[in-house]
């Protein structure tokens, strides 16, 4: 067998192209992920990191809905490293029609989702920071997912069942016979290198750009870009979800996660030119803040951090040309009986909430094709790092008393906390002060998940995601880097890029203690550092 | 309110630039690899905390709450109130009877007072410095403050009627060491006062103003005192006095730890409340006078303690003694002379302490001044144990220089 031949290619190194990879890596497929940039790159890595209870569909998508709450009982199940079971409120603030709480209640239940209307008095107790003039609130099983940290898991696990990632590795074209797809095209984009592998299935999970994959490979599917804003705020203000209880709208959910909590989002259409530069504007910034403020007072004058922004990859459900028939479910195209292509597979729509039914069904599809029959292990089997409930129970087992840089590691890595090398102090010493990461878990993560750039670093350990955005990080992690790669000139361009793509996420917030930690920034790298 | 105007986070931590000042401007850190530093046990460690009090860390302890941080800090950022809160939210451990003893200045103080030759005698030995290293873990080498038999608060009320007949009057906050160990600080304050034509009073029962009991996770009942003291003195405030105090860290106590450690509304009483140096030196400067000595002559070093430092008060002791004629003054360095309160008596924290002394130590040996002078009670003891030299509080030196 040649090493370029596979039994499947998965294009697309976000949550769904990962979680397909692991999928059919359990059921015992040879891989290959083929990923042009970094993982979770696109709307995987952009959007609240909401662990939705399917609440917020249940109203008009039940089943979505149902989707979402199947999947949220997994995910705390399998996912726990990457999970945080916050739990969630729907609140009515007095502008709302409290009206509409019975109506949410009823097809919550109806989905199968957990939605118990408690009194305004309660809610102002189990959330400090909620609006107090609430009237009404219904609590729900929400929660908060790290995109990064599931994508980075199922990665793993699809490379310890034997598959093979290809990272800033674009594919160019399909190699094509008659109405079959045999493999791809690639071509580093570091490097340079052409290479093509083979595989009698080519599944395309690349979410927005999907469109474009599908028309190298010659087929048309109807995608629209919506753009979501999302603003970032430099702690957590809550510790439950909050969303408005009302018909889905803007600015309507606020998330906590790990060290900060997240408001969002807008929804804007865009055209496809616009999808890999997206940027906020000063209206969804201002729009943002104040729908913000009205759930949670506390952020009108909580620090901001940064603003980004997603693009939603979502499909016409058939092949409407007005695109009016726009789904938010999960679409699986077998192009062999939709367009008579043979060996090429689109999974798309969907959510980060559901990435994993979707990968069980394209892989269902890939495994039909090639007429394996091995059933789906992804709902019961835990991800590597998430064999343990709890972080505490983690960090109690690994070290006697662990510091707070090994308390922060077990949080954000589970189990594998304990891979992390501890062979002399200066593996013990920070890279990263404000979400405390060691000099031992940034080299795990150049050595085991496929880091080479300090934004590949920063998505698998949070090193440039706290305050300071980088500010003292970012030089000591590009020494590491350096090291591993043995070439300073490089990773001098890396270190300027990383701290340009921070600045993009400040500037359309850039005032008060942001734009002076911004400065500083500046006056270390650029007048200290000769940057 | 108009959306993001202004920024506000508890303790000010969003203010945060990671300059890390702080780190190096703190004392702990240089002795003691353990103790994380301020930067990281407080702004840094703060945002992970309110995620889940699991990321509180028990290395927070280190922290000697002497606030240099808060003084370096060029962006306003209250790092000690976030460790020592932090430490009030989280430390779920118990306060050991050691800590206890330590921390109940007046309670112990209204023990050992009648007793006090027999309790001095004992205290002295060295089988009882041995015995408490070994079972309380008290560090055998250090020395106990002497007590007093007879309390400044029975010599101040024997003289309630002298004090009233003159003109002005102030309330002193004397503190749990000036009634129970060194009534001749109290003593001292009174000759200076009653030489500017004020009187002295005691206010209506005073407590210890609770800073051990804060730092030695007492803090029911260190509140329990805050409230009991900003009632009293808000007495006298209301009576229109001012209070004034001979202790830096009682004073910065009750004006500051009050309100941000103990929720403990201290407004109404303030701005009233102030180190006696400040009084003096204002009296002074707004025409007042005193005579004193032609033949006082002595070499004094002042060593401005770490919370004169936080109030931003050191200058006014340090005019003061400048002032007395026959005073050759020397500033001595910023430095922490390591005790921090009841911090240094601990066996751990012995070696740390004498550690971040030193630097304060040498240069005094180096100066061989007559006298150190002093705000702090606790900087008095660890200097005089670790020098040998006397240490004065700078209103007793005033005092002795007084015709």
């Amino acid at each position: 067998m040649n090493h370029n031949e596979f039994d499947v290619i998965i294009i697309g190194g976000g949550i769904t192209g990962a979680g397909t990879q692991r999928d059919c890596a359990m059921r015992g497929l040879r891989t290959l992920l083929i990923e042009r940039s970094d993982i979770a790159t696109g709307a995987t890595g952009r959007n609240h990191g909401l662990l939705h209870s399917g609440a917020r569909y249940a109203v008009n998508d039940p089943e979505s809905a149902e989707e979402c709450i199947k999947e949220n009982m997994i995910l705390r199940r399998i996912a726990s490293h990457c999970v945080e079971e916050t739990d969630g409120l729907f609140i009515t603030l007095p502008e709302d029609d409290l009206g509409y709480q019975q109506t949410f209640v009823e097809a919550c239940r109806k989905a199968g989702i957990r939605a118990e209307i408690i009194d305004p008095d309660l809610a102002r107790r189990l959330e400090p920071s909620v609006n107090p003039d609430l009237i009404g609130a219904v609590r729900v099983p929400d929660g908060s997912v790290d995109p990064f940290r599931l994508c980075a898991a199922n990665m793993l696990d699809a490379k310890l069942h034997g598959g093979q990632v290809r990272l800033h590795t674009e594919v160019t074209g399909f190699i094509r016979e008659g109405d079959t797809i045999r493999g791809v095209h690639t071509r580093n984009r570091t490097t340079g290198e052409e290479a093509d592998y083979y595989a009698p299935v080519t599944v395309n999970a690349c979410g927005i750009w999907g469109q474009h994959i599908a028309e190298l490979a010659g087929v048309r599917i109807g995608m629209y870009p919506a753009k979501g804003a999302l603003l970032v705020f430099a702690h957590r203000v809550n510790n439950r979800v909050i969303n408005r209880c009302r018909k889905p709208s803007n600015a309507d959910i606020l998330v906590p996660g790990d060290t900060v909590c997240i408001i969002g989002t807008t929804s804007t259409r865009i055209p496809f030119e616009e999808c890999d530069h997206v940027a906020v504007t000063p209206d969804e910034v201002t729009l943002l803040i104040t729908e913000g403020a009205k759930m949670a007072p506390a952020l009108s004058s909580t620090r901001i951090l940064r603003a980004y922004a997603g693009v939603r990859p979502l499909v016409s459900a058939d092949n409407d040309p007005t695109g009016r028939n726009i789904s938010r479910g999960i679409v699986c195209l077998d192009h062999e009986i939709r367009d008579g292509l043979k060996g090429f597979v689109t999974i798309t729509g969907g959510k980060l909430m559901t990435y994993r039914l979707m990968a069980e069904i394209a892989t269902d599809t890939v495994c039909r094709k090639l007429q394996v029959n091995k059933t789906c292990q992804t709902a019961d089997t835990p991800l590597p790092g998430s064999e343990e409930r709890s972080y505490e129970a983690v960090a109690q087992k690994i070290w006697e008393t662990p510091s707070m840089a090994q308390k922060a590691a077990a949080a954000r890595l589970g189990t594998r906390a304990s891979s992390i090398q501890t062979h002399d102090r200066l593996d013990e010493a920070l890279i990263c002060e404000c979400e405390e990461v060691s000099v031992g878990e940034v080299n795990a993560a150049i050595e085991r998940l496929d880091a080479s750039t300090l934004t590949d670093l920063r998505r698998r350990t949070r090193i440039g995601m706290g305050t300071c955005q980088g500010e003292f990080c970012a030089c000591r992690a590009a020494g590491l880097l350096a090291k591993a790669h043995g070439c300073v000139e490089k990773e001098r361009d890396d270190l300027a890029n990383f701290l340009q793509e921070r600045w993009k996420g400040n500037f359309p917030i850039g005032w008060g203690d942001t734009l002076r930690e911004a400065e500083y920034t500046q006056w270390v790298y650029k007048h200290v550092l000769g940057l | 309110m108009k959306l993001q105007e202004y920024t506000e986070s508890k303790h000010n931590f969003e203010e945060c630039m990671k300059c890390t000042v702080c780190t190096a401007y703190c004392p702990v850190l240089q002795v003691n690899p353990r103790y994380p530093g301020p930067k990281q046990a407080g702004p840094d460690g703060e945002r992970l905390r309110l995620k889940d009090p699991f990321f509180f860390h028990y290395a927070l302890k280190y922290c000697m709450n002497c606030k240099r941080c808060e003084v370096a800090c060029p962006s306003d950022v209250k790092v000690a109130d976030l460790i020592q809160a932090a430490r009030i939210k989280y430390d779920r451990s118990k306060p050991k009877l050691r800590d206890r003893i330590l921390a109940s200045t007046d309670f112990m103080g209204s023990l050992a007072r009648p007793f006090a030759p027999v309790v001095n005698g004992v205290t002295g030995l060295g089988v009882t410095k041995t015995l408490l290293d070994a079972t309380l873990k008290i560090d055998r080498n250090r020395t106990f403050p002497k007590y007093s038999g007879r309390s400044f608060e029975r010599w101040l009320s024997r003289r309630e009627k002298e004090q009233a007949a003159f003109p002005e009057q102030v309330s002193y906050f004397h503190g749990c060491y000036v009634n129970y160990n060194f009534p001749q600080l109290g003593k001292d304050l009174v000759k200076v006062l009653n030489a500017l034509g004020v009187g002295v009073r005691l206010l209506d029962k005073e407590k210890c103003c609770g800073i051990a009991m804060i730092t030695n996770g007492m803090t029911e009942q260190a509140t329990r005192h805050a409230q009991h003291n900003v009632a009293v003195i808000g007495k006298a405030v209301a009576e229109g006095r001012k209070v004034v105090t001979t202790s830096s860290s009682c004073t910065l106590t009750i004006r500051e730890e009050y309100p941000n450690l103990l929720g403990v509304d201290n407004a109404a009483v303030r701005d009233s409340l102030m180190i006696a140096t400040r009084f003096v030196f204002e009296k002074l400067e707004r025409g007042a006078t005193l005579r004193f000595r032609p033949d006082f002559h002595k070499k004094v070093a002042y060593h401005t303690p770490c919370h004169m430092e936080k109030l931003g008060w050191g200058v006014f002791s340090e005019k003061i003694l400048r002032m007395i004629p026959g005073v050759e003054f020397t500033l001595l360095d910023s430095n922490c002379c390591g005790i921090a309160g009841t911090y240094g008596f601990k066996k751990e924290n012995y070696a740390a302490s004498q550690a971040i002394g030193a630097p304060l130590f040498d240069q005094i040996r180096t100066i061989n001044p007559d006298v150190v002078a002093c705000d702090c009670e606790t900087c008095k003891w660890q200097i005089e144990m670790s020098t040998g030299y006397a240490v004065a509080n700078p209103i007793s030196i005033l005092a002795e220089a007084l015709e």
